[in-house]
């Protein structure tokens, strides 16, 4: 498989470009959002849960959602830009078949999507760790290394999700995604309670998501309670997902555009 | 051959240049039918928008229930966290269900599938239209708070009789957001406008004492919520699903209907004015 160019920098460029004009509306979707939840779940309702039995190990509410919205945000933000967007650009307004008649190749036009959602995770994760430092919700400096936890989700679930959105022919297959896939994620995943709160079978069914991995690495960063071990392997795991979806879509992306 | 119907013609013919009654159920129903005949196909689309609002109930219900434990609401009442977020749940899904159908759906036929420019050169109006796509939207709503209101009861978060009237207050919030909803579709420019319906969407969701009391906020943040059409649709359904009936339930529906009539009035006249400009 061909490996990406110097012109997969030229294509993400451009969708910065594009991305110049819709910054403000998009950043609400991927900032003030989460920051929301964090507002009113970390906070409000957090008071309550602190009174109440309360999360196990003696850790506050805030504290112990806070890290975990960020990651669920990235994963929200990157799968938004690799669904529609993707599928878009192939059959709707034929960007990508417009970026090969330069010098770019498939393997360009993945890498510069690739690295355009990379740029959008880092820089919404970035705000929001800003928000949540003011909050008060980290309690180690370790919290930095939440965003390459962060960037790593967000790719683990761009690049399948880039595959998908390559073999479609229509949009519907996305409602589904989003109520079946992404939405039970941000709720069971771990970001609101310990998912050993759950039935068994859905407990394990968690541990095998990429949001636990993101999520559990990122809290323990933050809380200051990582261990080596147990972060190489939330690491392995979700480079696993980026690796394989990566590979899935170039191939995808390969077949479609050049016939 | 003598024909009967040329005797008619001219009269169906002049029926539809001369001005119509403004609003005919006969005619917004077939906009109705119509929505009908489509969900059919996209039927998918349809049963998925079931599963959020359970997904919802479950992992806050169940998973956050266990570490909040009881709540005590605003008139006093003791319940579980899962009776209490269950039923603000069903008025929060009936809103969001009723402005995506609203929004999304309107905007898309209005300005992509050019929908309503066809439906004009039929007797139907755009009056009929607004009502049309109204009552659609508030059909589907039905089906869904049904379901919900089915599986409160299988989990046994329905404390009171009540609760039947939870319903038709659940069509109710559908009926004022769908109707604020297609007015506020009129105004947006372009699929990046919809961040702005999402804006004003999630903090209701999130602040209308959908996951903890009012008295969790301070007296000025109280005041600012109680002037919020959810919170009113949240203290409507709650108080019916946990039989705590009170007379400013009255005031809490009064509310949600005149914002429903308003929406509806101004998004009448904008959909007459953007169609036939």
């Amino acid at each position: 498989m061909a490996l990406p160019g110097p012109a997969a920098t030229s294509f993400f460029v451009q969708r910065l470009t594009a991305h110049r004009h819709f910054w403000r509306s998009s950043a609400i979707g991927s900032v003030l959002e989460p920051v929301l939840f964090l507002a009113a779940m970390g906070l409000t309702l957090g008071g309550l849960v602190d009174r109440g039995p309360g999360v196990p190990g003696g850790v506050g509410y805030l504290a112990f959602l806070a890290p975990g919205l960020l990651v669920a945000a990235a994963m929200q933000t990157a799968t938004g830009e690799s669904s529609y967007p993707v599928l878009g650009a192939l059959k709707w307004d034929r960007l990508y078949e417009a970026v090969l008649a330069t010098p770019a190749r498939p393997a360009d036009v993945l890498a510069g999507h690739l690295l355009y959602v990379a740029f959008r995770v880092t820089t919404s994760a970035a705000a929001f760790l800003v928000v949540l430092v003011l909050f008060g919700a980290a309690a180690s400096p370790l919290v930095v290394l939440a965003l390459p936890v962060a960037l790593l989700t967000g790719l683990a679930f761009a690049a399948p999700v880039s595959a998908m959105a390559a073999r479609l022919e229509e949009d519907a297959a996305f409602a589904a995604l989003q109520r079946f896939l992404i939405v039970p994620m941000f709720l069971f995943s771990g970001t609101f309670f310990p998912v050993t709160q759950l039935p068994v079978v859905l407990e394990w069914t968690a541990y095998a998501t990429p949001l636990w991995h993101g999520v559990a690495l990122a809290r323990d960063l933050a809380l200051g309670t990582a261990e080596a071990g147990s972060a190489l392997l939330h690491v392995g795991y979700l480079a696993l997902w980026t690796a394989a979806g990566t590979w899935l879509a170039a191939r995808t992306l390969q077949r479609r555009l050049v016939r | 051959m003598t024909g009967v119907p040329t005797a008619t013609r001219p009269v169906s013919l002049l029926l539809r240049v001369v001005p119509l009654y403004p609003v005919s159920a006969r005619r917004a129903g077939q906009l109705v039918y119509r929505n009908l005949l489509v969900a059919r196909r996209s039927w998918l689309v349809f049963v998925s928008g079931f599963a959020e609002p359970f997904f919802y109930l479950f992992s806050i219900g169940v998973g956050i229930g266990a570490l909040v434990g009881d709540v005590v609401t605003d008139t006093g009442t003791a319940l579980t966290y899962q009776e209490f977020v269950a039923p603000a749940l069903l008025a929060s899904a009936a809103m969001n269900g009723a402005v995506y159908d609203a929004v999304f759906n309107l905007f898309f036929k209005l300005r992509y599938a050019k929908l309503y420019d066809a439906v004009l050169a039929t007797p139907v109006s755009a009056a009929d239209a607004a009502v049309g796509e109204t009552v659609w939207a508030l059909l589907r709503g039905a089906v869904y708070s049904t379901a919900f209101l089915l599986v409160m009861l299988a989990m046994g978060l329905v404390g009171s009789w009540w609760a039947l009237l939870a319903l038709p207050a659940a069509v109710l919030i559908g009926f004022a957001f769908a109707a604020v909803g297609l007015a506020a579709s009129t105004f947006l420019r372009g699929w990046q406008d919809f961040e702005f319906v999402q804006v004003a969407i999630l903090p209701l969701f999130l602040f209308s004492t959908t996951f903890y009391p009012l008295s969790t906020y301070p007296r000025p943040l109280q005041l600012l919520v109680e002037c919020t059409p959810l919170y009113h649709g949240i203290e409507l359904v709650r108080g019916l699903v946990t039989g705590d009936v009170r007379w400013a339930l009255l005031g809490s529906a009064a509310y949600l209907a005149v914002m429903g009539l308003a929406g509806l009035a101004l998004g009448a006249r904008r959909l007459q004015r953007l169609l036939l400009a």
